[in-house]
């Protein structure tokens, strides 16, 4: 099934996530990730919620989130332009004698260190779901210790 | 002038026009009733809040106007859930009530504490938490608006007690606007047009009439766009009342239990005008198999209906009223037609629903009988099973809003405490609820809410010593495997309709049915009847679950 970013702006109350995920929830949908964060106007709130369905559950999804009444707009970026951008923090452990060599491959593809003890390396990465896959790709031969990643956020192009 | 928050609550309620409240009392809402006990407002008491938030349900269907309940925090709110549920998979206006514990306790786990905006959440169009006593007057404007436009739905306000006590300065609140919820009313006209065009063109038209229509009170704009065209009119339960059943257009109900006609019909049909019902599995049986040749116009309020069970090709969101008031408009000429209602009026006279003619007393010749004796002229209520499917094929409908019945959740419990709502909203109606023995027992304690009250409600009790519905599955589809539906040890209800202070009366002959149902009607009480019917008694037609509709058994062409 194909991969959704879908950008649902709310009312920036208490209860509405709650809302939000009961009706993921309650309609058997699946969240791959979910971001929530205040707008430039205080009063709503940002939803990205990425998100596997086929385009007849992609369509009862977003009626359904119209449906709610904390629900102010959706917008479907399928097949829309727009910028995607996730932050990943992975932490590795790298032994003393390959650390440059990983050093290197960080810098390579643009990504920081942004701690370093004496066997752990803790990189951040930020970038579209591609640029993502392959740093933890080039990582992985090294032991990957822990992932953290913010889910994907999500901007327009066109106005 | 300042006012305490249970003040303002019951004033605001009386700004929305409420006149009768169902509820309960208890230790969260202490202020609310103490502001009740000198205000003009009605209030009833149920002997149980299901038995309120059914009550409030019921008087919203009966009246078209907004329901309303009011419990107590904890156990209190969780009594009305299974209300608030049907109501909610009926899209029916209620709005409800509820105490909650002091704002600074709750999430203690306090005495009578739930969280009541959680747990309502998913069967309630909208709620609320009243946190603030300045918001309290706004957010019962809101809870109405929301309740009653759109697709309608119950809304739950869950108000702190120590907010019911603060006090502010009462301001009536200017007209709702609420950014984030415009529901479309007006369809798109180019879709009207589009769908006129396939009326007039089309060859096998059927139109599938819902509950938006009783919703909307479109039932003489559809009764309008039916005579026009002279296009056939099924209706889904919910849909019953919609179109006079009496009219030689009406093919009754489609779906599990509907007529041999109706669902040949749709399922041979090339056009299906959809209005205001929702293709829900008991109308559509086996969805694959539904309909295959027809192209299907769907006018709906809620868009989220649309293309969610069946594939729609001409959709239009809208009220069903505007809707089709348009609609007729741009219809300039009768499809032709003849041929296909030739088939359909042969199905008709074919395969009627019938049921066996003997001298034992049948449920379904109870049902036939009180037709006659009300000549059509009754609000029914009923329960859910085999008494619900055969007061929907053997009573004839005409009206909107005059069968009352719990579609899609299926509340057994829910016909006695909704004619009680009914009784209450439309005072001078004759109600009656059509009960089985095992359903009627579900909310049997509101027996003294209408006594007490002085509603002359009927109680049918089609008794068949079982749970028949569900005896009626285990009969055929296991192997007679009747477990825990067999009700031998049920109450005297005679005795028990007397110590309620209502008439009881028993019926075991065919030929005692007529009169005694003349005599019930004439008593100004509560009277509960049991009919002592045929024990094993089956619901046809019936179409198994998942077979495609025209699959039926029983009854079958």
């Amino acid at each position: 099934m194909q991969k959704h970013t879908i950008s649902v702006l709310v009312e920036n109350k208490f209860g509405v996530l709650a809302r939000i995920a009961g009706l993921f929830s309650a309609r058997g949908f699946n969240i791959d990730s979910l971001a929530v964060s205040e707008t430039e106007d205080p009063t709503m709130s940002r939803m990205t919620i990425v998100l596997r369905a086929d385009d007849r559950i992609l369509e009862q999804v977003k009626k359904q989130l119209n449906k709610l009444v904390d629900v102010i707009k959706v917008i479907d970026y399928t097949r829309k332009q727009s910028i995607n951008r996730e932050v990943l923090l992975v932490k590795a452990e790298v032994e003393e004698k390959k650390r440059p060599e990983v050093l290197k491959i960080i810098d390579s593809v643009g990504a920081k260190v942004v701690d370093v003890s004496h066997n752990m390396i803790t990189v951040e990465e930020t970038g579209d779901e591609a640029k993502i896959h392959a740093l933890l790709e080039l990582l992985r031969p090294y032991g990957i210790k822990e992932i953290v990643r913010s889910g994907a956020v999500v901007i327009g192009k066109e106005g | 002038m300042k006012l305490k928050g249970a003040e303002i609550l019951i004033k605001a309620l009386e700004k929305e026009g409420v006149d009768v409240i169902f509820g309960y009392p208890g230790g969260s809402v202490l202020p609310i009733f103490d502001a009740l006990y000198d205000a003009p407002v009605k209030f009833m008491l149920t002997r149980h809040e299901q038995g309120a938030a059914h009550a409030a349900d019921g008087y919203a269907r009966a009246t078209g106007k907004v329901g309303v309940c009011l419990a107590t925090s904890g156990p209190g709110a969780t009594n009305l859930v299974t209300g608030l549920a049907t109501a909610y998979m009926d899209s029916v206006p209620v709005v409800a009530i509820t105490g909650q514990v002091k704002t600074f306790l709750i999430g203690n786990d306090a005495f009578q504490e739930a969280d009541v905006t959680g747990i309502t959440r998913p069967v309630t169009k909208h709620n609320y938490l009243v946190k603030d006593v300045k918001e309290l007057a706004a957010t019962v404007k809101e809870a109405f608006h929301i309740a009653s436009t759109g697709r309608p739905g119950p809304v739950v306000i869950d108000v702190p007690v120590d907010v019911t006590i603060h006090e502010t300065e009462y301001r009536h609140p200017g007209p709702v606007n609420i950014r984030s919820y415009k529901p479309t009313v007006t369809g798109h006209i180019g879709q009207v047009k589009k769908a006129a065009k396939a009326i007039m063109s089309a060859k096998k038209p059927i139109i599938y009439s819902g509950g938006g229509v009783i919703i909307s009170n479109a039932a003489s704009e559809l009764t309008e766009l039916a005579r026009k065209t002279g296009i056939p009119v099924t209706t889904t339960l919910l849909g019953l009342g919609g179109f006079p059943e009496t009219d030689e257009l009406s093919l009754g109900m489609l779906g599990m239990h509907g007529t041999v006609y109706a669902n040949h019909a749709i399922m041979d049909s090339d056009l299906i005008i959809a209005v205001g019902a929702r293709f829900d599995d008991r109308v559509t049986g086996k969805i694959e198999a539904f309909a295959p040749h027809a192209m299907i116009i769907h006018i709906d309020i809620d868009p989220s209906a649309i293309s969610k069970n069946v594939k729609v090709d001409i959709p239009i969101v809208g009220d069903a009223k505007n809707v089709l008031k348009e609609l007729n408009r741009y219809i300039k000429k009768k499809p032709d037609i003849t041929a296909w209602m030739k088939k359909v009026n042969d199905w008709k006279k074919k395969s009627p629903l019938t049921y066996k003619k003997d001298n034992k007393l049948r449920p379904q010749y109870v049902v036939e009988e009180l037709y006659k004796v009300t000549k059509g002229d009754a609000i029914i209520c009923t329960e859910v099973g085999q008494n619900q499917m055969w007061a929907a094929q053997f009573y004839q409908y005409t009206k909107p809003r005059t069968y009352i019945s719990s579609g899609g959740l299926g509340t057994m419990g829910y016909g006695f405490p909704a004619a009680i709502g009914a009784q209450v909203g439309k005072p001078k109606a004759t109600v009656i609820d059509i009960a089985g023995d095992g359903s009627i027992q579900m909310n049997i304690q509101e027996l003294i809410t209408a006594v007490h009250n002085k509603l002359p409600i009927k109680i049918v009790i089609l008794n068949n010593r079982y749970l028949g519905m569900v005896r009626q599955w285990q009969e055929l589809f296991y192997k007679k495997r009747y477990s825990s539906t067999c009700l031998e040890a049920s109450p005297d209800f005679v005795k028990l309709a007397e110590a309620y202070g209502a008439v009881g009366m028993r019926i075991t002959k065919k030929s005692e049915v007529k009169a005694a149902l003349k005599k019930a009607l004439k008593i100004k009480n509560v009277v509960v009847m049991d009919f002592r019917v045929e024990k094993e008694e089956n619901v046809f037609p019936m179409v198994p679950a998942g077979e495609a509709i025209n699959r039926m058994i029983g009854g079958m062409a």
